[in-house]
C-alpha cells in the first residue's frame, strides 16, 4: 500500500512544456495560415464561391459517406473483435493476422483493384463499399485489445440475475469497450472525411476531391482554400465531439472492474456466420483487389511495359521520403508523448488535445496548406523534400504521440525514482532507463508514421519535388488514365513495401500477445 | 557520521498539505521503521527525504550536509541514499549484475562500462552479502519476489549510501518470506554500518525490526521512541490502539488509582501531545492491552484453595477479581484471545498463553495485572 496521492510532479517540466508548445505551434502553423489567407480574402470573391450550389452538395456527400462508412465499420467491426477475443474460434491467431491486413490497404489501391474487375462501378455505393471494408480494423483492433483486457465478471454476475446473453454483454462489457468503440469510430469516420484516392476512383465528388480539383485548375485557388478550411472545420467538429463523448463514458465509469477473468463463448449454431464476417472483411478489403491486381501483372502486355529501372527508382523516392516523415512525426510527437505519459494537470491535458488535433487535418489540407504557407513564407523550400517530409511529419505526428505515451507511460516511474537516488540526474535518467526501456514503442511510432506516409496520396501529389515519383504518385497517374495495366506492378510494390512495417508491427503485437495470454 | 535530522518539515500537493510539521531524527547506524495507516503520509515522508517530493518548508539534513532547507532542494542524485521500493523496480533490460553495477557507476559510463563493472569484486562481494551471486546473470524477470527485493537492496548499497530508504519493500511478499527478508535486511545494514528507514503498514512489522518507530496519522508524528516505548508507553490512545490490540475504559481518576467498570485499578497518568495528564477527580481513559488481564476458571479459583481465594477477596487491589465468562476463542497455537463478558455487561479481550486455554462458555474469574495507563479522554 503506498499513499501516493498523485503522480510526483516535484517541478513544472517547463523545458519539456516548452518543447511540446514549440511542436504544436508548428504542426498548427500551416493551417492556421489557410484560416487566416480564406478570412483575409476578398469579401466579394468568398461570397462568389459559397455562391455556387455544389457547397452544399459537396459537404452533404462528404458528410453522408463519413456517417455511413463510419456506422457500417462499427457493426462490422464490432462482432468481429467479440469473435476475435471472447469467442471459441478455430485459428484464432490467423484470423487475428487477417483482420488486420486492410490497415496495409491503401483505399485507393482497393477502390482500383475492383475497379479494374467491376469498371462499372462508380458512386456513393461503390465508395461506401470500399472505404468501409477497407476501415474495419480501425474499429475491429482497439475493441478487441479492449476485450481482452476487459474482464466478463459483470457480464456473468447479470446472467445470474435473469439478463440474456446481449443483456449481459451491454450491461457488463459494453462499458468497458464503449471508449475503444468510439475511439474506432473517430479514426473511421476521420479516414472517410479525409481519403481522397479511393472517392476520386469512383467519382463520387466530396469536399476532397473538389478541392484537388479547384487546385488543379489554378485559376480557382480560393475556392480550394475555402474547401479546405471547411474539411478542416468539419473533421475538428468530429475530433473534440469525441472528446466529449470520451470524456463523458470516463466520467461514468469511475474505476473500470479489476482485471478478471474472461469467459469464452461457445459459438455453437452461430459458428458459421461468424467465420463468414472474420472472412468477409479481409476478402472484400484485400483478396479481390490484390488478387485482380496480380492477374493483371501477369499478362503479357503489361510485362512488355514494364520498366524497373522507373519502379526501382520510386521505391527508392518512397522509402526515403517516408522515413523523412517518420523522423519529423516522432521528433513532433516525443516532447507531448513524455508529457502526456508523465505530468498531469490543466496545461498538459490541452498540449496533449492539441497534438490530438491534427488527427482532423485531411492530407489533402495540410498538403494545399503547405504550398500556400511554404510559397508565400519560404519560397526557396517550395516543392522540396524538406516540405514534403514536414507535412507527412504533421500528419502522422497524432499516431506517434499515442505510440510514444503508451510506451513511456508502461515504464514504471519507480524504476526513475531509482535511478534518481542512485545518482543518475534527470537527462541521464532519461535516456538509459527510460528512453532504453520506450525504445520498442518509439520505433514502432517512427515505423507507423513510415507506413502512412508511404500511402499518402494528396499531401504526396501536392508538395513532392517536381520530377521526384513515389510508388503511390506512379499508380496514380496510371489510373488517371486508365492504364489499369501500367499500374499495377506500381500497385503491388507499394503493397509489399507497406505491408513489410504493417506485418513487422502486428508481428510484435501479436507476439506480445502471445506471451501475455502464455503468462494469464 | 549519518544521521539523519527532519526539523518542521511540511509538504503538500494541489489538494492540501499531506505533512505538518513533521519533527524525525535518526541517530547513525540505526533502522526506524515509520508506521501508520494507508494515507498518513509515510510514503510522502520518505519521498521527501529521498529527494523525490518537493517540501514546502522545513529542514532535512543527513550527516552534515543540508539538502533540503528554505527553497533549497538538493537533487535525489546529489543526496548519497539508496532507495529500495515496493515493487524492487529492478531494471528490466540489465542482468542481476548489472542492476547492482548501475547503482556504482549511477548510470554514467557505456554500456560496456556497465558490464565490467558488473563483474567487479564490489559487485561480487554485495551478491554475496544478499546469497545472490549465483543468479548474477540472469535476467529480473526470472527472479522470485524475495530474490528481486534482495537484489534491489544489494543495488541500493552498492553507490555507498549515508542513508537506507525502504519503501513498504516487503509488502508484496508472502509472510513467511517477509519475516526472513527484514531480519536480513536489518543485519546487513546494521553489517553495513548504514542507518535506514523504512515505512511499513504492518505495526508488528515496525516493533520487530526497527531500533526506532515513528507512529504516523494524518501527516503528523504522534510518538517516536524505541518498540518497547512505544508499545509500553503509548503516546495517545490512538498509538496504544494501533501499535497493538488494547482495551479502552472510561474511569475516574483517583490519585494514584482509577475508577472504572471493572473495579479500582492502579493507574499511571499519561501526558498527551499537549503536555496535559488527567486531572485527580477527572475523567480519564484507562488503556488496558489484553495480555495485562489474568484469567481463570471460576471453579478452579475458589476449589482449589478456597481459603486463599477468600483472603484475597478481602484485599482490595488487583487480586479483586470479577466473574465473567468466555463468549468466543481465537486459537493462534502458541497463545489465544478469549472474548470476556463480564457480569455486568462489560465486554473485554484476553490473550493467555497456551497453557492457560479456557474453551467457549467457560465461567472464569478475570483480573488486572499491574498499573494500567489513564489518558486525557480525546475529544
Amino acid at each position: 500500500m503506498t499513499d501516493r496521492v498523485a503522480t510526483p510532479s516535484p517541478r513544472r517540466p517547463w523545458g519539456l512544456i516548452a518543447a511540446s508548445l514549440v511542436a504544436v505551434a508548428l504542426a498548427a502553423i500551416p493551417v492556421i495560415h489557410l484560416v487566416v489567407r480564406v478570412a483575409s480574402a476578398d469579401p466579394a470573391e468568398l461570397a462568389a464561391v459559397f455562391d455556387r450550389p455544389r457547397i452544399p452538395l459537396l459537404v452533404g456527400n462528404s458528410v453522408l459517406l463519413a456517417a455511413s462508412v463510419t456506422l457500417t465499420a462499427v457493426a462490422l467491426g464490432v462482432p468481429s473483435a467479440f469473435l476475435l477475443a471472447r469467442a471459441r474460434v478455430r485459428w484464432r491467431g490467423a484470423w487475428a493476422v487477417l483482420a488486420a491486413l486492410p490497415l496495409a490497404m491503401p483505399s485507393y489501391l482497393a477502390a482500383y483493384g475492383w475497379l479494374a474487375w467491376q469498371p462499372s462501378m462508380k458512386g456513393f455505393w461503390a465508395a461506401w463499399l470500399v472505404l468501409s471494408f477497407v476501415s474495419v480494423p480501425y474499429v475491429t483492433l482497439p475493441v478487441a485489445a479492449a476485450m481482452r483486457i476487459g474482464s466478463t465478471g459483470l457480464d456473468d454476475v447479470a446472467r445470474t440475475l435473469g439478463r440474456g446473453p446481449f443483456g449481459s454483454f451491454m450491461l457488463g462489457t459494453w462499458p468497458q469497450i464503449r471508449p475503444a468503440v468510439l475511439a474506432g469510430a473517430l479514426l473511421v469516420c476521420l479516414y472517410t472525411l479525409s481519403d481522397f484516392g479511393g472517392v476520386a476512383l469512383f467519382r463520387f465528388p466530396v469536399l476532397t476531391t473538389a478541392i484537388q480539383q479547384a487546385y488543379s485548375a489554378s485559376f480557382s485557388r480560393d475556392e480550394a482554400a475555402v474547401l479546405a478550411v471547411l474539411l478542416v472545420g468539419l473533421a475538428l467538429l468530429v475530433v473534440i465531439g469525441e472528446q466529449v463523448a470520451r470524456g463523458r463514458a470516463a466520467r461514468r465509469i469511475q474505476a473500470a472492474p479489476a482485471a478478471g477473468r474472461r469467459r469464452m463463448t461457445r459459438l455453437g449454431p452461430w459458428t458459421a456466420p461468424g467465420i463468414l464476417l472474420l472472412a468477409l472483411v479481409p476478402v472484400v478489403a484485400v483478396v479481390v483487389p490484390v488478387s485482380v491486381l496480380l492477374g493483371r501483372v501477369l499478362t503479357a502486355e503489361t510485362l512488355q511495359a514494364f520498366d524497373g529501372a522507373n519502379l526501382a527508382r520510386a521505391i527508392g523516392n518512397t522509402v526515403l521520403l517516408s522515413a523523412g516523415g517518420a523522423i519529423v512525426a516522432v521528433a513532433l510527437a516525443l516532447p507531448i508523448g513524455v508529457l502526456a505519459a508523465r505530468h498531469r494537470g490543466r496545461l498538459v491535458r490541452g498540449i496533449e488535445s492539441a497534438g490530438y488535433l491534427a488527427l482532423g487535418l485531411p492530407g489533402i489540407v495540410v498538403g494545399l496548406s503547405l504550398v500556400f504557407f511554404s510559397l508565400s513564407v519560404v519560397p526557396a523550400l517550395y516543392q522540396t523534400a524538406l516540405v514534403l517530409a514536414f507535412g507527412y511529419g504533421i500528419l502522422f505526428m497524432p499516431k506517434a504521440i499515442g505510440s510514444i505515451r503508451a510506451a513511456t507511460g508502461q515504464v514504471p516511474t519507480s524504476l526513475e525514482d531509482v535511478s534518481r537516488t542512485l545518482g543518475a540526474s534527470r537527462a541521464r535518467t532519461w535516456w538509459s532507463v527510460t528512453a532504453r526501456l520506450a525504445r520498442p514503442g518509439i520505433f514502432a511510432a517512427a515505423l507507423l508514421a513510415a507506413v502512412s506516409a508511404m500511402k499518402e496520396l494528396p499531401a504526396t501529389l501536392m508538395l513532392r519535388p517536381t520530377g521526384t515519383d513515389t510508388l503511390a504518385v506512379e499508380l496514380w497517374q496510371r489510373t488517371d488514365i486508365s492504364a489499369y495495366g501500367a499500374a499495377a506492378p506500381y500497385a503491388v510494390a507499394l503493397l509489399l513495401v507497406a505491408a513489410v512495417p504493417a506485418f513487422l508491427l502486428s508481428d510484435a503485437r501479436a507476439g506480445r500477445e502471445a506471451t501475455r495470454e502464455a503468462i494469464a | 557520521m549519518s544521521r539523519l535530522e527532519v526539523r518542521d518539515l511540511t509538504v503538500g500537493y494541489e489538494g492540501g498539505p499531506v505533512l505538518h510539521a513533521v519533527d524525525v531524527e535518526v541517530p547513525h547506524g540505526e533502522l526506524l521503521a515509520i508506521v501508520g495507516p494507508s494515507g498518513c503520509g509515510k510514503t510522502t515522508l520518505l519521498r521527501t527525504i529521498a529527494g523525490l517530493l518537493r517540501a514546502q518548508s522545513g529542514e532535512i539534513r543527513i550527516g552534515h550536509r543540508m539538502v533540503t532547507t528554505h527553497g533549497i532542494h538538493l537533487a535525489p542524485e546529489k543526496r548519497r541514499i539508496g532507495w529500495v521500493p515496493q515493487d524492487a523496480a529492478l531494471f528490466p533490460h540489465l542482468t542481476v549484475a548489472e542492476n547492482v553495477a548501475f547503482g556504482m557507476l549511477a548510470g554514467r559510463g557505456s554500456s560496456r562500462a556497465a558490464r565490467r563493472a558488473a563483474k567487479s569484486d564490489e559487485v561480487r562481494r554485495l551478491l554475496d552479502l544478499v546469497d545472490l551471486a549465483p543468479l548474477a546473470a540472469r535476467a529480473p524477470g526470472q527472479l522470485s519476489g524475495g530474490q528481486a527485493q534482495r537484489v534491489a537492496l544489494a543495488r541500493a548499497l552498492a553507490a555507498g549510501p549515508e542513508l537506507v530508504l525502504l519503501d513498504e519493500p516487503f509488502g508484496a511478499l508472502d509472510p513467511m518470506l517477509r519475516a526472513d527478508l527484514r531480519t536480513a535486511v536489518r543485519e546487513l545494514l546494521r553489517a553495513e554500518g548504514v542507518t535506514g528507514i523504512l515505512v511499513t503498514h504492518d505495526q508488528a512489522e515496525a516493533l520487530s525490526v526497527a531500533d526506532r518507530v515513528a507512529v504516523m496519522r494524518r501527516g503528523e508524528v504522534l510518538q517516536l521512541g524505541t518498540p518497547e516505548e512505544v508499545y509500553r508507553t503509548p503516546a495517545t490512545p490512538w498509538v496504544a490502539g494501533f501499535v497493538g490490540d488494547a482495551v479502552f475504559l472510561p474511569g475516574v481518576l483517583h490519585g494514584d488509582e482509577v475508577a472504572t467498570s471493572i473495579g479500582r485499578l492502579r493507574a499511571v497518568p499519561v501526558a498527551d501531545a499537549a503536555g496535559l495528564v488527567p486531572e485527580d477527580g477527572a475523567d480519564a481513559t484507562v488503556l488496558v492491552r489484553p495480555e495485562e488481564l489474568r484469567v481463570v476458571r471460576a471453579d478452579a479459583a475458589s476449589a482449589a484453595d478456597p481459603a486463599r481465594a477468600r483472603a484475597a477477596d478481602a484485599l482490595d487491589g488487583d487480586a479483586e477479581g470479577l466473574d465473567g465468562v468466555v463468549t468466543d476463542v481465537e486459537y493462534t497455537g502458541h497463545d489465544a484471545m478469549l472474548a470476556l463478558a463480564l457480569a455486568d455487561g462489560v465486554r473485554l479481550r484476553a490473550r493467555v498463553t497456551a497453557s492457560e486455554f479456557v474453551p467457549r462458555g467457560t465461567e472464569v474469574r478475570v483480573s488486572v495485572v499491574g498499573p494500567v495507563l489513564a489518558y486525557r479522554p480525546e475529544r
